[in-house]
């Protein structure tokens, strides 16, 4: 399995954006093992990086690799739709 | 102490979009969100780029440009041509875009809660990285066909509206309409997210397209109401004709001028005052362009800068007209006192010949302006515009305090009355009627004048001829009545006499 290289994008550390790292993390570690990049990126801090991202809605989490580039909004509190977004499950 | 409270905390900041102040009485409420909803293809992206570029130009004033719909890329390239080069504004740091385009090709699934926190610290990053006092936002439709939670979105611009007026920020947010006439915006926004609504219109009538602005909401503070027609022109941009917003407040001079003609003087009391506005209408061939040229060349000869816009005939027939009367036009025009334009009134839009005109105005400040005739650019317009035309004019002409002569050609040979009547005799301060009369098989040409405001008048038909020397008036129509309505009747000597003596007697009584 290939590497996933991911950014979540929250606006400061809000509830949301807390819960939205706590998914990340346990969806990442039960489904990708140590096979994972993940940077979390504060648009408060670093508003050029959304700029450049073209981040609307917070939190956003980017995942540039492997292709194709996706994006999945939202606390990530659903894990399904999650999966989806990153390409580890097709619809059924 | 009259000032009431509410008007003086609320400012306006000058928009510097041509005409807009005027009817928003100073401008935008400043530090506040207005909403400029209109239907597609209603220049709600121009409006809005305008608003920043207008800033810059005239006020330096950096603005904050937030795009949903059109790339930044296409922005750049669809208002170069209007004259605005946005690409420099960005390098010089007095433009900077929010590029919340959408993405092509990329779908985005949602998975839990979000909101548009990065938006706002975008918009906050960028206020802050030009100084901007002006935002646009363009337009609210993409962003709620970007996202389903539609009540989210709402309360989400809201909160962006309120940190933006913490920033003493003055904001545009276009939104679209589905119908020219009918909910403010498709969204429901105005409802909440802001005080103030404008709206731009994009109508058919009659088959031709006309454009207007309405003001309809400006929480305490003042407007105009009502819809005003604008233009798009390349160069400019956004025009808007402020009409009736023109108040009415020159000073009414009594000084007088020469019509041109001693007689016509006459007639008038003394001739023509100072700053007002003259109609003569008339049948074709009756006498409007001799009217026209003898008030232009009485200006002339006065030491008078004189303007002559024509829309019926060209320059060299009008020359040839005036050399037929004994005047000389081009030498006039060589001496730097005549002006003469002849434009065909199907070259443009009436807004666009409305520009025209107030420019070639102010820049060759005329004292008198001739317009032979108005009712040429009837046919061009809906009768709505062509109202809307000849009352902007008018004011503007006022405004000046210039003379204004206008002719208008009336529909019948003998008799009637014009559109052009209808629109500007309330307006007008002096009205001269010419006609053709038919006595006894002959046609003649009669002239009276109508109206004279602030003034008595001569009130009699006179009859008038044209010679090698221009207008000649004579004695008045004995004899006749009915010249006006396009039915004279011959009265018998000895009825005028009985009717004359049963008012004698009257009067002594």
């Amino acid at each position: 399995m290939s590497k996933f290289v991911l950014k979540l994008y929250i606006t400061g550390h809000t509830p949301q954006s807390e819960r939205a790292i706590g998914n990340l993390r346990r969806i990442c570690e039960t489904e990708l093992q140590d096979q994972f990049e993940m940077e979390v990126i504060d648009v408060l801090e670093h508003p050029q990086l959304a700029e450049n991202d073209r981040i609307i809605a917070t939190p956003t989490l980017v995942k540039s690799l492997p292709p194709p580039l996706r994006r999945v909004i939202g606390d990530l509190s659903d894990k399904e739709r999650v999966l989806l977004g990153l390409d580890l499950k097709s619809l059924p | 102490m009259s000032a009431n409270p509410i008007q003086s905390a609320i400012r306006k900041l000058t928009t510097g979009i041509p005409g807009l102040d005027a009817i928003a009485k100073g401008g935008l409420p400043e530090g506040r969100t207005t909403l400029l909803a209109g239907s597609a293809g209603s220049a709600k992206t121009v409006f809005a780029v305008q608003f920043l570029a207008e800033g810059i130009r005239q006020f330096g004033q950096h603005g904050v440009f937030v795009t949903f719909e059109e790339a930044p890329a296409d922005i750049r390239r669809n208002m170069a041509t209007l004259g605005w080069d946005i690409a420099a504004w960005e390098a010089e740091g007095r433009w900077t875009f929010v590029d919340a385009s959408p993405l092509p090709g990329e779908d985005e699934i949602v998975a839990g809660e979000y909101d548009l926190g990065a938006l706002l610290a975008r918009i906050e990053a960028a206020v802050n990285r030009v100084g901007a006092r002006r935002l646009a936002m363009d337009s609210l439709g993409s962003l709620f066909g970007h996202f389903n939670n539609h009540a989210l979105i709402r309360s989400e611009l809201f909160r962006i509206a309120a940190a933006l007026k913490l920033m003493k920020i003055t904001a545009i947010m276009t939104a679209e309409r589905s119908e020219e006439y009918g909910d403010i915006s498709r969204y429901g926004v105005e409802e909440f997210v802001v005080d103030n609504v404008m709206i731009l219109r994009n109508v058919l009538d009659g088959e031709k397209r006309r454009r207007t602005l309405e003001l309809l909401k400006f929480r305490g503070t003042e407007h105009q109401k009502g819809e005003y027609p604008f233009t798009v022109l390349p160069g400019q941009g956004i025009v808007v004709i402020p009409l009736s917003a023109i108040e009415l407040k020159q000073r009414s001079s009594n000084t007088r001028i020469t019509s041109g003609s001693r007689e016509l003087d006459a007639m008038c009391g003394g001739g023509f005052f100072r700053d007002s506005i003259i109609l003569v209408s008339g049948a074709t061939g009756c006498g409007k362009t001799l009217i026209s040229t003898e008030f232009i060349a009485g200006g002339a000869a006065g030491g008078e800068r004189c303007l002559f816009l024509a829309f019926e005939e060209s320059r060299d027939q009008l020359s040839r007209n005036a050399a037929g009367w004994g005047k000389n036009f081009e030498d006039l025009e060589s001496r730097g006192m005549l002006k003469v334009i002849a434009v065909y009134p199907e070259t443009m839009g009436l807004e666009d010949h409305l520009i025209a005109i107030k420019s070639a105005i102010d820049e060759f400040q005329p004292s008198r302006v001739a317009v032979d005739s108005l009712s040429a650019l009837e046919r061009v317009s809906t009768v709505k515009g062509y109202r809307e035309f000849v009352i902007g004019l008018t004011s503007f002409i006022k405004h000046r305090e210039i003379a204004g002569l206008f002719t208008a050609t009336t529909a019948r040979l003998i008799g009637g009355e014009s559109i052009t009547e209808a629109h500007i005799s309330t307006i007008t301060d002096s009205i001269i009627l010419l006609r053709y009369v038919e006595m006894f098989g002959e046609i003649t040409r009669g002239i009276t004048v109508l109206k004279m405001r602030g003034s008595a008048h001569d009130k009699e038909i006179r009859e008038f001829s044209i010679d090698a020397s221009g207008m000649h008036i004579g004695q008045s129509f004995r004899n006749v009545t009915g010249i006006l309505s396009g039915h004279p009747r011959h009265v018998e000597p000895h009825e005028i006499k009985r009717l004359d003596t049963l008012f004698a007697n009257h009067d002594e009584e």
